[in-house]
């Protein structure tokens, strides 16, 4: 049994960390991409956003200013239990949200849509989100925040299969084309694709792909692999670096994640994490042990798995 | 690449001299001393549209408007923790820059990624403004350390910590790059036009949407497919 108040700190952490440490992986891919950077402008902001990240770490403060939307990616194995079932988790994580707003402090980003009404927290109706996932074994729960910023650099599209890669390809530059310009996507960041699926998971797929993957990580698909070190270069390519400067420091890197869709049908989505890009992962043991890390390690086999367990009919036919 | 000379760094007031802008470039890198304060939507619809009263002597104390929601809280005994602080997109606020500038006597707006270059003709420029913009945009702990003090915060109540007026004494506080120099040019503007005449090469090899979305035609009559 996993204790509610091991959860609540284990929470308030996260959004402390993902708030003011930067993951090692992002850092070393924005590194490489300064070493190479030849746009005098673009080079500038790289070098003050390497700065950036240690001055944040040195005063315990947040990298920046706009702290995002702070959300939570549960993962539990099979055999994990909560004091207090998922109600008690789900109010803990909202505790959490609410008293790192305060304390660290994040910007008191979500307000009502209509209302702007702001309660300073961070918390309101769907806010944080709270998703799911599971694992087939392990009495361990995987607590993963994300404070994704930013309202530029995210879309969607439906296409269809006569679209095929070169109209993957398009949507995939206008998306950064537009909202690199001036720098609106916080570049560079992590792009992340959504292909197939329906609209609502295409959307989530894009996402999951940009928040939930590292870089350097690749697609457990050889040809959708291949897909992604080749959508990297070519959004690096356009011209167009740090704050949509001359420069060729867009995408740090690219990240693709499918789900089988409509057969007349090809979603696509793309999203954007930026500069600052807000992640933190614990793993909750049932026996209290904490550990923390900073890749997900969201999309197991079991999250990509496409068989089912059931035979099908014989036909009569066939064994005739 | 960049073939322009190398920009200068300085450090300038928020209440400055004429000729203190006179002497920026767009590229110059700047860094900031004196009382600025954050405006965004929130305070533009309550100062230009419902003419409320300014809560201080602008631009006397300060003509700098930072387009800013600071991560901070108020303490319980008053006192403020402000963490980080990062612009956020200028362009959502040009419908108010003009009358904002005129009402506050700004001279310096600093903020995401610039403003039309048409906003700089016909608003900043009259009233000899110049336009800041951050860098990265995310060096939110960088300009968090060139706040000397919180002074004040007016209309948190109403609306809220992310719109309200904070008023900051910054020292030394930047990076920030000119974007809009007093002549009207934007920096953002001169690097697109260098980027998009690289842009046909980089779409070869790639096709238009099969089902094409009103915004790529204002022609309501369009089928939009094929």
């Amino acid at each position: 049994m996993i204790a509610i108040d091991t959860i609540q700190e284990t929470a308030e952490r996260l959004m402390e960390k993902a708030a003011i440490e930067i993951p090692q992986d992002y850092l070393d891919g924005l590194r490489t991409m300064a070493d190479t950077e030849d746009g005098d402008l673009s080079s500038f902001v790289l070098q003050a956003m390497l700065e950036n990240y240690e001055a944040a770490k040195q005063d315990r403060r947040a990298m920046c200013g706009d702290t995002g939307c702070p959300r939570w990616y549960v993962k539990m194995g099979n055999e994990a239990r909560i004091e207090g079932g998922p109600i008690a988790l789900e109010a803990a994580l909202r505790r959490a949200t609410a008293k790192s707003t305060n304390d660290i402090p994040l910007r008191p980003n979500r307000v009502h849509p209509l209302w702007r009404t702001d309660h300073d927290n961070n918390v309101g109706i769907g806010a944080p989100e709270i998703e799911y996932g599971f694992e087939p074994d392990g009495e361990w729960i995987d607590l993963v925040t994300v404070h994704k910023g930013g309202l530029f650099g995210t879309d969607y599209r439906m296409l269809f299969p006569s679209d095929g890669i070169e109209g993957i390809k398009r949507f995939f530059l206008d998306s950064l084309v537009a909202f690199g310009k001036r720098g609106l996507a916080c570049q560079p960041a992590i792009i992340g694709i959504g292909l197939g699926g329906s609209k609502d998971t295409c959307m989530v797929l894009g996402k999951r792909a940009a928040c939930l993957r590292t870089v350097g990580s690749r697609n457990s698909d050889p040809r959708i692999a291949a897909m992604e070190d080749e959508f990297k270069e070519l959004g690096n390519s356009i011209g167009m670096g740090a704050m949509g400067f001359v420069g060729k420091s867009m995408v740090v890197d690219c990240n693709i994640e499918v789900g089988y869709c409509h057969t007349g049908g090809m979603q696509m989505s793309v999203h954007a994490f930026c500069l600052s890009s807000r992640r933190a992962v614990a793993r909750i043991h049932a026996d209290g042990r904490v550990e923390y890390r900073t890749d997900p390690e969201w999309f197991t086999d079991y999250q990509r798995r496409e068989t089912v367990e059931w035979t099908p009919p014989q036909s009569l036919s066939k064994s005739a | 690449m960049d073939t322009a000379p190398k920009p200068q760094q300085v450090r300038l007031s928020t209440t400055p001299s004429r000729a203190d802008l006179e002497a920026l470039k767009i590229g110059d890198i700047v860094y900031l001393d004196g009382l600025l304060y954050t405006a965004r939507e929130g305070v533009y619809k309550k100062v230009c549209e419902e003419g409320s009263d300014l809560p201080l002597d602008l631009p006397a104390e300060s003509a700098a408007n930072f387009h800013c929601s600071p991560a901070a809280t108020v303490n319980p005994d008053g006192s403020f923790n402000m963490g980080a602080v990062t612009a956020t997109a200028s362009f959502r606020f040009s419908k108010w820059i003009g009358p904002w500038i005129e009402r506050s006597g700004a001279r310096i707006i600093i903020g995401k990624g610039g403003m039309t270059s048409k906003d700089y003709r016909e608003h900043f420029v009259p009233n000899g403004a110049i336009y800041l913009t951050t860098v990265g945009y995310g060096t939110g702990a960088l300009l968090g350390r060139g706040i000397k003090q919180v002074k004040a915060v007016h209309w948190n109540k109403e609306l809220g910590l992310a719109q309200a007026m904070w008023v900051i004494e910054a020292e030394n506080m930047g990076p920030f790059i000119v974007d809009g120099d007093l002549a009207g040019n934007s920096l953002f503007e001169r690097e697109n036009a260098r980027i998009a005449a690289n842009l046909d090469k980089v779409y070869e090899g790639t096709r238009p949407a099969v089902l094409r979305r009103f915004g790529e035609t204002d022609d309501r009559s369009d089928e939009v497919i094929g």
